[in-house]
Parts: C-alpha cells; sequence; structure tokens
C-alpha cells in the first residue's frame, strides 16, 4: 500500500528538477520571431498558408539584410488546431526560445488562449487573421493585421441590401467556427437595421459534406440571396449543392472563401456569388503580383490564399515595427506597432486604431467565369 | 436501482484506522506540503515548464480517475472529457459572475464544478448500467459528445467563440495538492474493505452479484466518484489556461486519456501516474521534431503498445495477473 | 413542413444514410470476426478516396473520361489497394496483440488511425489541403415536378444493397464465409477444426478495407473535397450507425446506417436543431441502446456463468 504512494514526492521532487534548469534565451546575433500556428489537425490547410506567407516573409527580409542588422530566425510551432495546445506553444517561445513577438493565430478561439500570455509576458503579438474583436480586447500588446467582424459585417449586410437588393435572406453558419458566428451576428445585426429579413438560420458543422438538408429548407423560404459565412473549403460544397437542389439565387460571403481551392472544387457551380475579402488578385497592384510569383516559386506552383497573404502582412508588419522602435524590447515594440500608420502590405494599405485592429478597405468579388473579379471597395 | 447513491467519497474504513501521520495518509499530506511549499517558488519556474508541470497534474487527476471507472471498475467509459468540460465551465462560469471575490472562492468553485460534473456522471452512469464493453463505450463517448455541443450552442459559456478572460488561479498548489487528494481518495477507496467491490465487478460482475456485491450500486459509485474528479480536473484546467474552447472536450480528448489509463496498465495507480506523465511530457519533448512531430507521438503509441501490451509500468503487482 | 419538402429531405436523408451505410458495413465485417473496433476504418476511407484520386487521371488516359467502366476500374483498383492496407495493419500492428485484451488493440487501433492521419497531413505525402476529387462519372439531376434527384443519390442505395448482398452470401453461402462465422464463434475452437484463423482474419480485413475504399469514393463522388481528414466525421457516424443496428450484424448495420441518415436530415433542416446536428446521431444511439441494449438487430447474449 505504502509503494503505491511513493509517486508523489518522488514526482515533486522531478518537477523541481526540470523547473529550475530553464534559462532564458535570447541576445545573440538574430531577433527571434516566434509564430504559432495550426500545422496539423482539423484546420491544418489555414495554418499552413498562414506559416507560408509568414515564412516567404522572413526568408524575403533575411535575404534583404535582416533588421537592424540582424537577420530574423523564425521559430514556428505546431498547435494541431487543438485548443490548450497554443498556450504551451506559446510559453515554450516565450520562456524557452525568447523570442521577441509572437505572430500567429488564424483561428479566433486559439488567439484568444495565446493572447493573455503574450500580455502578462510583455510580449506582442500580431494575429494575422483572426477577426473576432475580443481577440485584441486581451490588452495592449495583442495586434491584429486585419479587419474585425462587426466592419466586414457591417460591410456585407450593406452589399446585401445595396448591391444585391436582397432583403430576403436565409443564413448558413458553421456552428463550429467561432469565426463564422462572430461574422453572422455581426452582420445580422446590420441586416435587420437595414431593414431585411432572414427567412432562414441553419447551421452546419465544419468539416460536413452533405448540406442538402439545410439548402433544402433554405430553398423553401424563397431567399433573394444566401448568406453563407464560412471557409472555402464547406462553401464550395455548399455551392455545389445548392445547384443541385436547383436553388439558383446568389450565395455571399467573407474572407474565409478566398482561396483557389474555392474554384477548383466548386467549378462552375461558384459562378454567380460574390464574397467580400481584404483585396483582389486581378486589382494587380505591384505588390499584390510580386508576391504571388514568390509565393508560388517558393511553394511549388501553390497559388495563395487570404491566409498567405495575411501571414505574410503580419510578419511585414513586424518587422516594419522593429525598424521603427530600433529595439527589440517589449513595450517599445508594442508602442511602435500601435503607431503603424499607413503600412503598405500585400492586402492593402492599412493603419492601426486604438484597439490594435488594422482598419483597412475591403474589397467585393465576384465569382464569373471560374475566376474571381473586382466589383467594389468599402473603405472605413 | 433501488440502492440510494453513497456520497462521492464515502470515507474508507480501513484507512480511517490509521492515524494521522502513518499509513497512505502520510504521503497525501507529505503530497500537499511539498505542492505548497513549491507553489511559494513558482516564481522562479520558467513559465513553459512550470505550464506544462501543471498541465502534468491536470492529466494525473483525469487519468487516475478514470482508472476508477475503467481500470478498477472494469467498465469503459470514453466519456471522460465531457465530464471534464462541465466542471471547467462551470468553475470558470462561476469565477466569472462572482468577480472580485472569485479568488478567495476558488476552492468552491472548483468543488461545485466538481460536484455538478458529478451529477452529470450519475445521469450518465446510471442509464449506462444495462450496457457493457463496446456499447457502453459508445454511449459514454456519445454523452461526452453531448457535452461538448451542448457547450458549443450555449451562449452564456461563450458559445463556439469559448469562454475568454477566466482569472489565473490555479497554481502548483492547487493542482498538486488536489492530485494527492485524488490518489489518496481513490486507491484508499478501492483498498478499503468497501472498495474491495469495484474489484470485483472488474473480475466477474457474475460472481460478484451472486456474492452480495450489489453491482449497480459500484458501477454507479465508481461513475460519479470518477466524474467529481475530472470536474475538478476541468476547473483547474479553465484557470490554468484562462480560456475553454468546446472544441478541446471532444472525443479525441477522452481517448487520449484512455490512452493515459491503457498504457499505465489498467487499474495500476503508479503506471497510470506515469502514463499520465509521459503522455503529457512526450509532444512537449518531441516539439523538436517540427511537422513529423505527430507522426512520432503516433508510432510511439503502437510501439509501446506492441512491446508492453500490459501496459508500459507494471512493476511489482501481480495481485490480478490470474484474472 | 410540407410534402414535397419532406419528400426531397427523405431522398437527401437516404442519399447520406446509404454512405453511413455502407462504411457501417466494413466496421461491422470487422468487428464480427475480431469483437474490436478498428478505429483506423475511417483512415483507410479516406485513402481509398485519396487511391482514386491518383489513379483515376492515368485510368481516365487509357480508357477516356468519365465512362462507367474507367469508374469501375478506378473503384476496383482502390479497393484492392486499400485491402492491401488493411491486412498490412492487421499484419503488423493487430496481429501480434491477438491473445491480448481487445483494449490493447483498441489503442493501438487508435495509433495507427493518428499515424496515418498525421503522416497524410504531412507535406511530404498528401498535405493539408482540400483537393478536387475527380469526376469519375457524369453527373445528373432529375427533376420531378420540383423533387430533385442526383444520380448519386440513386447509385450509392444501390451499391450498398448490392454490396450488402455481396457480403450477406459471402458469410452465409460460403466456405470462407463458414469458416469467418466459426472464427467469430469461438476462435480457439475454430482453430482446432482446422479453420486457418490468421488466414481467415486477414481476409475479413481486406474485405473490410475494401467495402471502406469503395463507401469513400462514393462519399467523395458525392461531395468532391478530399483531405485527410475527411474520414473521420462519416467514419464515426458509421461507427454509430453499426453499434444501433447491432454491431457485427450486416443488415442491422445498413438499417443504423439510414437512419442515422435521415433523421440527421431532417433535424439539419430544421431551425432551431441543425445547431445540434453533431449529437443527433449520438442521442438517437443512446435512446435506441436504453431499450435495447444490443442494438435494433443484435442478438442479446446470454452470459454463462
Amino acid at each position: 500500500m505504502k509503494r503505491r504512494h511513493f509517486a508523489i514526492p518522488a514526482f515533486a521532487a522531478a518537477i523541481a528538477a526540470i523547473g529550475f534548469t530553464g534559462c532564458k534565451g535570447g541576445g545573440g546575433d538574430k531577433i527571434k520571431v516566434g509564430e504559432f500556428a495550426s500545422l496539423t489537425g482539423k484546420e491544418a490547410t489555414f495554418g499552413t498558408s498562414s506559416h507560408e506567407g509568414t515564412l516567404l516573409a522572413i526568408e524575403e527580409l533575411n535575404a534583404a539584410g535582416g533588421v537592424l542588422g540582424k537577420k530574423l530566425e523564425l521559430l514556428t510551432e505546431d498547435d494541431q488546431s487543438k485548443a490548450g495546445e497554443p498556450a504551451n506553444a506559446v510559453n515554450k517561445l516565450i520562456s524557452k526560445d525568447g523570442v521577441v513577438a509572437i505572430l500567429g493565430e488564424v483561428a479566433s478561439s486559439r488567439s484568444l488562449e495565446a493572447a493573455p500570455i503574450c500580455q502578462q509576458s510583455q510580449i506582442p503579438m500580431i494575429s494575422p487573421a483572426s477577426t473576432n474583436p475580443s481577440v485584441t480586447q486581451a490588452g495592449d500588446y495583442v495586434f491584429r493585421a486585419c479587419f474585425t467582424d462587426p466592419f466586414q459585417g457591417a460591410a456585407l449586410a450593406n452589399f446585401s441590401t445595396g448591391t444585391l437588393k436582397a432583403t430576403k435572406v436565409a443564413m448558413l453558419t458553421d456552428v463550429k467556427s467561432d469565426y463564422s458566428k462572430g461574422l453572422a451576428k455581426c452582420f445580422k445585426e446590420k441586416f435587420l437595421a437595414n431593414g431585411g429579413t432572414l427567412t432562414t438560420e441553419l447551421d452546419y458543422n465544419g468539416g460536413d459534406k452533405d448540406f442538402k438538408a439545410q439548402l433544402t429548407t433554405i430553398k423553401n423560404g424563397n431567399p433573394q440571396a444566401v448568406f453563407v459565412p464560412g471557409y472555402y473549403t464547406d462553401v464550395a460544397l455548399i455551392a455545389i449543392q445548392a445547384k443541385d437542389l436547383g436553388l439558383t439565387v446568389p450565395l455571399f460571403g467573407g474572407d474565409g472563401w478566398e482561396s483557389s481551392v474555392l474554384l477548383d472544387i466548386g467549378k462552375e457551380a461558384m459562378n454567380g456569388h460574390y464574397f467580400s475579402t481584404h483585396c483582389a488578385a486581378d486589382q494587380g497592384t505591384p505588390k499584390m503580383t510580386a508576391f504571388v510569383e514568390a509565393y508560388k516559386k517558393r511553394f511549388g506552383g501553390k497559388v495563395p490564399d487570404a491566409m498567405a497573404v495575411l501571414g505574410y502582412d503580419s510578419a511585414m508588419l513586424l518587422a516594419d515595427s522593429i525598424k521603427r522602435a530600433g529595439t527589440t524590447e517589449g513595450p517599445k515594440l508594442r508602442d511602435a506597432i500601435a503607431a503603424t500608420k499607413d503600412f503598405e502590405g500585400v492586402s492593402g494599405k492599412f493603419s492601426l486604431n486604438a484597439d490594435r485592429d488594422a482598419v483597412k478597405a475591403l474589397v467585393f468579388i465576384k465569382i464569373d467565369g471560374g475566376k474571381f473579379t473586382y466589383t467594389a471597395t468599402v473603405n472605413p | 436501482m433501488p440502492d440510494p447513491l453513497p456520497p462521492a467519497e464515502k470515507p474508507a474504513p480501513v484507512a480511517a484506522r490509521f492515524s494521522l501521520l502513518t499509513g497512505a495518509k502520510r504521503w497525501l499530506f507529505l503530497g500537499i506540503a511539498i505542492a505548497i511549499l513549491l507553489s511559494q517558488f513558482s516564481g522562479e519556474f520558467n513559465r513553459y515548464y512550470l505550464g506544462i508541470v501543471i498541465d502534468v497534474g491536470i492529466a494525473i487527476i483525469l487519468a487516475v480517475s478514470l482508472n476508477l471507472i475503467n481500470g478498477h471498475t472494469g467498465q469503459f467509459s470514453l466519456g471522460h472529457a465531457g465530464f471534464m468540460a462541465v466542471g471547467g465551465y462551470f468553475a470558470a462560469w462561476l469565477s466569472l459572475t462572482l468577480g472580485p471575490n472569485a479568488k478567495m472562492l476558488f476552492p468552491v468553485s472548483l468543488l461545485a464544478g466538481g460536484l455538478l460534473a458529478a451529477l452529470v456522471g450519475l445521469v450518465v452512469g446510471i442509464p449506462s448500467l444495462r450496457l457493457r464493453g463496446d456499447y457502453l463505450a459508445i454511449v459514454t463517448l456519445g454523452f461526452g459528445e453531448i457535452i461538448r455541443v451542448v457547450a458549443q450552442t450555449t451562449d452564456a459559456v461563450g458559445a463556439a467563440s469559448g469562454l475568454k478572460g477566466i482569472p489565473k488561479f490555479t497554481d502548483l498548489g492547487w493542482t498538486f495538492g488536489l492530485v494527492a487528494v485524488t490518489v489518496y481518495t481513490i486507491t484508499a477507496l478501492v483498498n478499503s474493505t468497501y472498495g474491495r467491490g469495484f474489484l470485483a465487478v472488474h473480475d466477474d460482475e457474475i460472481a460478484a452479484e451472486s456474492s452480495g456485491i450489489g453491482t449497480t450500486r459500484y458501477k454507479v459509485t465508481a461513475f460519479v466518484t470518477g466524474a467529481f474528479f475530472a470536474g475538478i480536473a476541468g476547473g483547474l484546467y479553465a484557470h490554468h489556461k484562462q480560456f475553454l474552447s468546446p472544441t478541446g472536450f471532444d472525443w479525441i480528448k477522452s481517448i487520449e486519456i484512455v490512452v493515459m489509463v491503457i498504457l499505465g496498465g489498467m487499474g495500476r495507480t503508479v503506471g497510470v501516474i506515469c502514463a499520465a506523465i509521459l503522455l503529457t511530457v512526450m509532444p512537449e519533448l518531441l516539439r523538436e521534431f517540427s511537422e513529423y512531430r505527430m507522426i512520432v507521438y503516433a508510432l510511439l503509441i503502437i510501439f509501446l503498445m506492441l512491446l508492453r501490451p500490459g501496459g508500459l509500468f507494471t512493476l511489482n503487482r501481480k495481485r490480478r495477473s490470474a484474472a | 413542413m410540407d410534402f414535397q419538402q419532406t419528400v426531397q429531405q427523405l431522398i437527401n436523408g437516404i442519399g447520406l444514410g446509404s454512405i453511413y451505410a455502407l462504411i457501417a458495413l466494413g466496421y461491422t465485417m470487422v468487428y464480427g470476426v475480431l469483437r474490436f473496433i478498428n478505429f483506423a476504418h475511417s483512415d483507410v476511407l479516406m485513402l481509398g478516396a485519396f487511391s482514386a484520386f491518383y489513379i483515376a487521371p492515368k485510368v481516365e488516359k487509357v480508357m477516356g473520361p468519365q465512362s462507367a467502366a474507367g469508374a469501375i476500374v478506378v473503384i476496383a483498383l482502390a479497393a484492392v489497394i486499400c485491402a492491401c492496407i488493411g491486412m498490412l495493419i492487421e499484419f503488423l500492428a493487430y496481429r501480434p496483440l491477438r491473445k491480448r485484451p481487445k483494449l490493447t488493440v483498441l489503442i493501438t487501433a487508435i495509433g495507427v488511425s493518428l499515424f496515418i492521419e498525421f503522416s497524410c497531413q504531412n507535406p511530404a505525402l498528401f498535405n493539408s489541403d482540400t483537393k478536387r476529387f475527380p469526376t469519375l462519372l457524369p453527373e445528373k439531376q432529375f427533376n420531378f415536378g420540383g423533387l430533385v434527384m442526383g444520380s448519386n443519390d440513386i447509385i450509392v442505395p444501390l451499391v450498398t444493397a448490392l454490396l450488402l448482398g455481396g457480403m450477406w452470401f459471402i458469410v452465409q453461402k460460403t466456405k470462407v464465409g463458414t469458416a469467418m462465422r466459426a472464427v467469430s464463434f469461438n476462435q480457439q475452437a475454430a482453430s482446432l477444426m482446422g479453420v486457418p484463423v490468421n488466414r481467415i482474419i486477414s481476409f475479413t480485413f481486406g474485405l473490410g478495407s475494401a467495402l471502406a475504399a469503395i463507401a469513400g469514393i462514393l462519399y467523395s463522388i458525392k461531395a468532391p473535397g478530399i483531405e485527410p481528414l475527411m474520414g473521420v466525421q462519416p467514419g464515426l457516424r458509421a461507427f454509430i450507425a453499426a453499434v444501433v443496428g447491432g454491431i457485427g450484424n450486416l443488415p442491422g448495420a445498413v438499417l443504423g446506417g439510414l437512419l442515422i441518415g435521415i433523421v440527421e436530415t431532417f433535424a439539419g433542416g430544421i431551425p432551431g436543431l441543425s445547431n445540434y446536428r453533431d449529437a443527433i446521431a449520438f442521442g438517437i444511439l443512446i435512446l435506441i441502446l436504453l431499450f435495447k441494449p444490443a442494438g435494433l438487430l443484435g442478438r442479446a447474449t446470454i452470459e454463462k456463468v
């Protein structure tokens, strides 16, 4: 009986042994930048894209001589798209590796887990693509390089009642995704305020492959358009099945749609649908063209999606801020990031506001003839 | 099922005979004392290691409590993450509601979370009594998933966006103090005269029943006690990570805990503790492998099972080798 | 909900349910013989879809695009590949543990499942992005006065019925099937009677995996985006379906699959209920097991003392 209990004190001693050996890294001739991303697991495809964008940015910066005369070193940790993991990953990057800043994550729920740690450690964190407003509310060390749900939701609502002239709209959201739910909520508020009515509100689970049940009910409600704030992997299948069921009204959604995969999978079923996003590839800003070329060259012909663009921008924003701060000390770096004005990113020119959110224009894209076509810009 | 349910931790009659500083109790108090002592030095620890060490403590509570259900009692529950979620969400919600006084009432929040989880354990336990083996496994898995889906659609706990801004109350003292309490309670329970019934249910339900052991009562006790400690672990987890997301409590999480129990050798507390440590620390050590990390992790599980099928840490207990 | 919508949902539900049924058949085959849950089944399903993804362009070159014969060749090749993978998994990971408690094998199965998933997500193999599944057959939509039925909604139930018949024939009418039932009943006694237990188990795994591959391909034709975790969700549903029907029972698996597919579809179309869709299959499962602990068609076993 006694033997069974030896584990407790023995283990406590072991903890002490591990705990005290930890030492702070850092210094040297390199600037360590930490990144956490969902490289494996359910949302690996988004995490991989943002990671590749970030990696490309760091490589370009280093090829151009680095920042403050030092090379940047990108340390990436995978969080397996799993709750609980980001905390460990970010703790490791900060406490063990001694990074000067954290880049990540795409999903708001995982950014939210990391944000308090960065805040308490006074290490600035830039989320490339978490649009939930609560992410940057974690504190003054947490920033984002993208717009927020309220901005995009309102723009989409105005687009629906204005451009599409659709006041009877059905909504199909991903109940598992904080992104989808957040965007839907903001859309709904503005849309109802604009005098629109929602004919049907239904949910699906991200990763589902069968949406006919929901689409049948939606079709029965005779909406003028269907709002689908989801990710492209699901949206393509939704569009195909909507077409199969004879639901011919336009679908529209947010930046989660942007990927060439949407067209690969959805093919002609995507025609006539709309979405809002950060930038339009066919607007052909020189920065965009250069980025797409470099990305394709670096990653074996893969076409970048919105996450890749934002991953790239977040890394570039960080590098720019380090240059302006002239140092990598947490508080000074924080002030430099907060002071960002008219930063020229691939996704367009943006500044950070008092809430540490990027203020930038969004564009509306129409899918036509198997291509993304720019239709309109909405300024903040 | 007419039996009235015994309270979750019925004091074990055998253990009651020991005076304060002998036997199993000595280790309990030593464990708590060391935990509190260590927590005084928390500031000296590297945050990363501290975080993992607390993760390990939470994993031990989860694995040891599941071991009561799956190991000692021989039932097969795959819904432990559900109980953890109930305790975690409730404790976190209480802390957020209590506001500034929450720190003082942290033990109350933890206990409340544990009790609610125990209640859910009762609800899951009773219908599950008719089932055994794989059927029981899939039903408990189902209950766990239903709990997750409910959390995912309940706006009061943040729904899909998760519950954020939970205060950071979990420290080494609380975690390892509660590890000691869990390990002590469960071993004392199983090793008490009363607790021999769990092993009887495990070894042969029919024989146990015909010897006058109320198998129903034991199974429900196991579920309720296991769920209670899983709820406590959930509360610790919530106040450790400061953020809860429904996706963190899916069935994969339950399976992770089951793997700890089986790898440790069902019903062997020391083995299960070692497995909990190993399986929590291993993915961190494997970070060096970057994108191959989880592949290596999966391979290790396969090889460990192939090489040590009876559990990794089958030390010196031969008690149930005949079973 | 009007009549037309109800019928439409029923069509949708049968389309989805048949896929679940087909996957559940594979689960139930393996369970029937080995009495353990093969967690890697859903990953074999994914491997089947990916095999077809890589084979299809090559077959297309020889047989011409979107021909029925070409589709059959692709499906057959993928089924053979997956049968081999299934047998290999059994040989490497499960056979050494044959004499061990089933739980040990279960954990190994989980390990195999994780290994396949994470390996396939690795950029060196398939990568984690979603790929377009090639159109094996031309898709047609039939419109009956407002009711829409895709060619898939017809093909999938047919294939499922055909395979159920085939499996039933193999298990009940052939020599191999007799041996399978013998192994299922009592491994040791079967072996004493001269049944080559290892070969029979291997064969069952091959058959189950081939079924998984076929299900994976049909699933991908229905929803043409494939990625390494595509099998997890339908795999879990199908597993529930197999248990609901009475695990180890072939018609039960199909019945369970259809039931879950149909209920899930109706629930998915009702506002306020669609957000609980993930839990619905489990709700059905719990309800049914409460009243019939061995599933709808499963036989209650009598405990021997």
